[in-house]
């Protein structure tokens, strides 16, 4: 199955619905298109909500890493929302878990972000 | 004396990502049949499939030329997954550590990483031209102690 994506815009944060796999091929050139384009549209908060991402694999791990160093570089926020045990699990495996700021609740990380 | 091996399947495929999906869910396939746990599953076909992406991606570089092999052995001990190319060969010393602060937040470079991660035993070997990548789960966990 591959992925899907669908966005929201919430308190001035844009959100990333993901669904699916993130791997090579499938997920990962659509999350590099959809922060793209979010940034060219001078969208920078970005929370990505990985609660129906039932899969990743080290390609999309380095997306999701790729995303996040783009986003940063361009002045903005990314966070990570609603991780499941898999997913947060190859994060801390990879001590990639304390680079990125995970959040479990949307209205508290969607506050999070600077105003 | 009975011959340990129970099974032992060898295919062929082509450099692509199908390729790649066929031999993840044959592992998969055979990790189930060698009893191994829900949990313990995905991550070996996740090694699996890393150990694919390698081989199709980095080694065979999508060559339509060159082709992968994939064998999966169940003894009564261990699930042996063997995958190879026809690419450059791969000198799993010269890798940078993915862990390492100057190389945390690069966008790739963790596959091999996360093989050695779920994987009991992890073996390379060069081919002239190629690697073949030996991956090993033991079917039952190693005695401790005495």
């Amino acid at each position: 199955m591959s992925m899907k994506v669908s966005t929201r815009q919430v308190d001035g944060v844009t959100v990333l619905d993901l669904s699916g796999r993130i791997t090579l091929g499938e997920g990962s050139v659509t999350i590099r298109d959809a922060v793209r384009d979010l940034l060219a549209k001078g969208q920078k908060k970005v929370l990505l909500n990985l609660a129906d991402i039932n899969y990743i694999d080290s390609s999309g791990i380095g997306e999701l890493v790729s995303a996040f160093t783009t986003v940063k570089n361009a002045g903005g926020e990314l966070k990570l929302l609603n991780l499941t045990k898999k997913v947060q699990d190859l994060l801390q495996i990879t001590k990639l878990y304390t680079v990125f700021d995970v959040r479990d609740d949307e209205a508290s990380a969607i506050s999070s972000f600077a105003q | 004396m009975a011959d340990s091996t129970t099974s032992r399947v060898s295919y062929t495929l082509d450099s692509t990502l199908d390729s790649v999906n066929k031999i993840e869910q044959t592992a998969e396939h055979y990790a189930q049949r060698a009893g191994f746990d829900e949990e313990t599953i995905p991550y070996i076909a996740m090694a699996v499939r890393e150990a694919a992406v390698n081989a199709v991606l980095h080694g065979n570089a999508y060559d339509l030329n060159k082709h992968i092999t994939a064998s999966f052995e169940t003894t009564s001990e261990d699930l042996v997954i063997r995958i190879t190319d026809q690419g450059a060969g791969l000198d799993p010393d010269t890798l940078p550590d993915p862990l390492a602060p100057e190389n945390i937040l690069r966008g790739s470079g963790r596959g091999i990483f996360l093989i050695r991660a779920f994987m009991d035993e992890v073996n390379f070997r060069q081919l002239h031209p190629g690697t073949e990548l030996t991956l090993i789960k033991h079917r039952t966990p190693a005695k401790s102690g005495t």
